[in-house]
């Protein structure tokens, strides 16, 4: 029996390990063009898109703004106005200021978020500083249940809550008087309760806490600072 | 794909390479690749057809770009160009659909950067862009992307029309209908994409009964 040769196959061809780095720069070099010119092009349209949807979010919860101004307050307590970018130190909130025709503050427009059915819910709520109180809300995103847990967007019964919501400060500033909560449905008995969706409690809910724990952070630290966004900058 | 002779009617192959992926291979209905944006985005018809649309834009550029770049890539690192390049345009269609409408943008969510892996389109780079002249490539690209975009609409608009009443946002039957919710939510998606399937399942047998043909289809 004769001994069994391997049979030798042609030794496949060996790419060049600069061909391979070279086709890869090229290629990354290539692809880096097209996006940094699809992200220029596009830049200034996607930002006016922008203030358009905020615009309209915040003219929905304080009806009438004629000129809003964006802000920031960092976690020491000073308020000053945005500067557009995203590169705030930790811990700043940011708001937005609306002022009437006559240059004079209406509210303060604001955004909280909270775990929701789906996901994430983040509501816009207007706070008016002369009542002290929640005068409007609307949803910013929401995955909640069509049908279900998308009510708050359109339960005329549950958006009366936000008509007047009270969310006053304690006696040191340092916190809202009284936690604003969603209750069961038809147990509300306090203006700083929200009277949930039967059926929907959990997006209710997801709602106040949202607002509360926004306001929670936000409102001591605009309270002592309010005369300084009085007048329309 | 055959290289068929030069001489042979070549607009006739052109047509072959559109309607392949426009019906023979429709990439939902036949080959059922790409079911996640297939379920997840389509609960409405205008959310169906950008998704499609999107993604078929995807698709034609990038292979392109692959068929434009094959002689010179080598084989060894293929995939990470193909990737790059297919990442490349997803980013582009990204700002596209921010510039168009940032409320569309937030209704298709993470799906508009989960195209990057879509099957459909790495799998023509590979299978298909990879081998043909650019011409060829975006031709059947377009067409694959176009069948794409029919079948996520086929279900988007039965989905919208059961779940919430409505075409486009146009309601249909009046403040009387009670939507039919399930169709919109997940289960929804899987419904109506089976009642597709049986249909087309059901159109294939009868053309082979009346054709006579006692062979099974061939399926992707």
């Amino acid at each position: 029996m004769s001994q069994p040769t391997t049979p030798t196959l042609p030794a496949p061809q060996a790419t060049p390990t600069t061909t391979m780095i070279l086709t890869l720069g090229l290629v990354a070099t290539l692809c880096g063009l097209i996006i940094v010119g699809a992200y220029e092009g596009s830049l200034s349209a996607v930002q006016e898109n922008r203030r358009i949807v905020l615009e309209r979010a915040i003219s929905k919860v304080l009806p009438g703004a004629e000129r809003i101004v964006g802000y920031q307050a960092s976690s020491g307590g000073e308020i000053a106005v945005a500067d557009g970018g995203d590169n705030s130190p930790p811990g700043t909130l940011r708001f937005h200021a609306a002022y009437d025709a006559g240059g004079a503050l209406m509210g303060i427009a604001a955004e909280g978020a909270a775990k929701g059915y789906a996901d994430t819910v983040r509501v816009m709520f207007g706070y008016s500083p002369k009542c002290q109180c929640i005068v409007g809300i609307g949803v910013v995103s929401m995955r909640e249940t069509p049908g279900i847990g998308d009510k708050i967007l359109t339960d005329q019964e549950f958006l009366a809550n936000f008509k007047a919501l009270d969310v006053r400060l304690n006696g040191e500033l340092k916190a809202l008087a009284n936690e604003v909560k969603a209750v069961k449905h038809g147990s509300k008995t306090n203006p700083w309760q929200i009277d949930a969706i039967s059926g929907a409690t959990i997006t209710s809910r997801a709602v106040g806490k949202g607002i509360n724990d926004a306001a929670q952070a936000l409102l001591p630290r605009l309270l002592p600072n309010l005369e300084k966004i009085g007048k329309n900058p | 794909m055959s290289q068929s002779t030069p001489n042979a009617s070549a607009r006739n192959q052109t047509w072959d390479e559109f309607t392949e992926g426009l019906w023979r291979q429709n990439p939902v209905f036949v080959m059922m690749l790409g079911m996640c944006p297939t379920l997840a985005v389509t609960v409405s018809a205008v959310n169906a057809l950008s998704m499609g649309l999107a993604t078929a834009f995807v698709l034609v550029c990038s292979c392109a770009l692959v068929s434009l770049m094959r002689k010179v890539v080598p084989k060894e690192v293929r995939i990470a160009t193909y990737i790059v390049i297919i990442a490349t345009f997803v980013t582009v269609v990204d700002y596209a659909i921010q510039m168009v409408s940032l409320a569309l943008y937030d209704a298709l969510g993470a799906f508009i950067q989960l195209i990057v892996v879509n099957c459909i389109i790495l799998g023509r780079a590979e299978a298909h862009a990879s081998k043909n002249p650019p011409w060829v490539a975006s031709v059947n690209a377009l067409g694959m992307g176009l069948g794409f975009t029919v079948g996520l609409f086929a279900l988007g608009a039965v989905r919208e029309i059961l779940g919430a009443g409505s075409l486009f946002g146009i309601s249909l039957f009046g403040a009387d209908f009670q939507p039919w919710v399930v169709m919109v939510l997940p289960p929804g998606g899987f419904f109506v994409l089976g009642s597709w399937l049986l249909g087309f399942a059901w159109w294939e047998k009868r053309k082979q009964r009346l054709a006579g043909l006692q062979t099974p289809a061939e399926r992707g």
